[in-house]
């Protein structure tokens, strides 16, 4: 039986999802209780402690980013909820020119 | 293991023995396509540049494609009045050994005529390239493998990505030439790629390379970061990064190499795509093929493609190896598929049980097994401006 949600580094605050995850999942990764509360596809985050705006985001054990607002343990981190601290991301819907 | 493969005039070895139709003008496209199209052999493959202007960066890449150890003869077909010097570069192919003709499409008569003439001249070249073929054997270590990302997702720097560095560490180790790329990808690496260099001056090199990377990418308005990237569980450049980075694999870095750029050694290169200074003609690398062309142009014989969204590209000249992070798109999209590396996700596989899957396949596709990429028909080829990009002497790596 494989994992439902990895840690990459023990430096982490987030983990990776091996599959989608449902609302109303509960499980456990290195010792951290996670409640699902939305949809979250494979390959995706959900936050491994409770984390407040301004907190660095942690992945393979160095900053990936910064939290624009808090999130619970659990939460789905993404777009909505982080940030780059290089370059801003773009979506389908981005302005064809920016330069 | 050994398997045949092409002896060069110029000493390097190819496993494939390609015959190019190179269109040196968008106006001369069409009569190269027919060309091609008519001769319906994988062998006979397509590749141009569109402009019109010269280019020292495109002389360049197309002196490096024709000459490459994959490639057996060239037939250039111009248009006539094109900037495109098709005698410099006809000149360099043919000082490498390989048969060359050219057609010029208003001397010739017109697009009828030129396909006729270029049909009769492919041929004419396939035959004296078949004349010129020497097969010896090959090893391992006389292999140049690049590497690259494409349609990646949150799946790719935990699978596909870590599954090729440990094949890179294995073909390192067996004294190979391993490129990976790309600097914009390499944004918030670069403090542990310099801790890696073979040297202080590599060092330097591969941290002033991030930055101008960066500094070019924030001009352009855009990272390598693209939409399905997001849709994927990526959620900024730097994430990216790390996932990218994880291709290298964890040997000493020997140097920085830029496009057209042959490694002066064996052991593991970073390539540069993005030109110094301010940025000139557009992005440094439009779509993941006009990376696969510069990985080429430094020799690359095979390029290891990782995707997690589920990328079906290939190449023309030299073969390209899927490797598939994503257990669900290697669910949907096996036939495009030469490797599943989504079974370390799903608890079926390790990553050192999947990077030496990826050293047999590459050791099979040299010896001329045909990747899915291959099979399906697939050579994609592109190239555009580009400001060209001459090799600092920080660049090479120090002599031991």
């Amino acid at each position: 039986m494989s994992a439902i949600a990895i840690r990459l580094s023990p430096a982490d605050n987030v983990v990776v999802c091996c599959r989608t995850v449902e609302p109303g999942e509960r499980f456990t990764v290195d010792g951290h209780t996670l409640a699902v509360t939305e949809r979250v596809e494979l390959g995706h985050k959900l936050a491994l402690t409770p984390l407040a705006a301004g907190d660095k985001v942690l992945k393979y054990g160095m900053p990936i980013g910064s939290m624009t607002e808090a999130a619970d343990a659990g939460a789905w981190i993404h777009l909505h909820n982080m940030k780059s601290d290089y370059m801003p991301a773009h979506l389908r819907d981005a302005a064809g020119d920016h330069a | 293991m050994s398997w045949q493969g092409w002896l060069r005039p110029d000493g390097r070895k190819g496993i494939r023995d390609a015959i190019l139709v190179v269109y040196l003008v968008e106006c001369a496209h069409h009569v190269a396509r027919r060309i091609v199209d008519r001769m319906d052999d994988p062998r006979v493959q397509l590749i141009g540049f569109p402009g019109c202007y010269p280019n020292d960066y495109a002389l360049a890449m197309m002196k490096a494609l024709t000459t490459h150890p994959n490639v057996g003869g060239v037939v250039l077909m111009s248009l006539g009045c094109e900037s495109f010097n098709r005698e410099a570069l006809a000149a360099s192919a043919r000082e490498a050994g390989r048969p060359v003709e050219t057609v010029v499409i208003q001397q010739a008569g017109g697009t009828r005529a030129s396909i006729e003439a270029g049909l009769a001249a492919v041929a004419r070249v396939q035959d004296e390239a078949d004349r010129r073929a020497v097969r010896v054997p090959m090893l391992r270590s006389e292999l140049v493998i690049g590497t690259i990302c494409g349609g990646s997702d949150g799946t790719s720097g935990i699978t596909g990505n870590p599954a090729v560095g440990r094949a890179f560490d294995t073909l390192v180790d067996a004294g190979a030439v391993c490129l990976f790329e790309e600097t914009g990808e390499m944004i918030g690496c670069e403090g542990h790629m310099a801790e890696r260099a073979a040297s202080p001056e590599v060092a330097d090199a591969l941290v002033a390379s991030v930055q101008q990377a960066e500094r070019y990418y924030r001009a352009m308005g855009y990272g390598s970061f693209s939409p399905g990237n997001a849709e994927g569980g990526l959620t900024s450049q730097e994430e990216k990064s790390a996932g990218a980075y994880a291709k290298s694999g964890s040997r000493a870095i020997a140097g920085v190499i830029r496009p057209a750029e042959q490694a002066p050694g064996p052991g593991l290169y970073l390539l540069d795509v993005v030109p110094l200074g301010a940025p000139k003609f557009g992005f440094p690398n439009i779509v993941d093929n006009a990376e696969i062309g510069e990985l080429i142009a430094c020799g690359a014989h095979i390029n290891l493609f990782v995707t997690g969204r589920g990328s079906v590209v290939g190449s023309a000249i030299s073969p390209v190896i899927k490797v598939c992070a994503n257990p669900d798109t290697y669910a949907r999209m096996a036939d495009d598929m030469d490797v599943n590396a989504g079974r370390i996700l799903t608890g079926e596989a390790t990553l050192d049980e999947v990077g030496a899957e990826i050293v047999a396949l590459i050791e099979g596709v040299a010896a001329g097994a045909q990747t899915k990429s291959e099979a399906l028909g697939h050579q994609e080829f592109v190239l555009t401006y580009k400001a060209s990009m001459p090799a600092g002497p920080a660049c090479l790596p120090r002599v031991a």
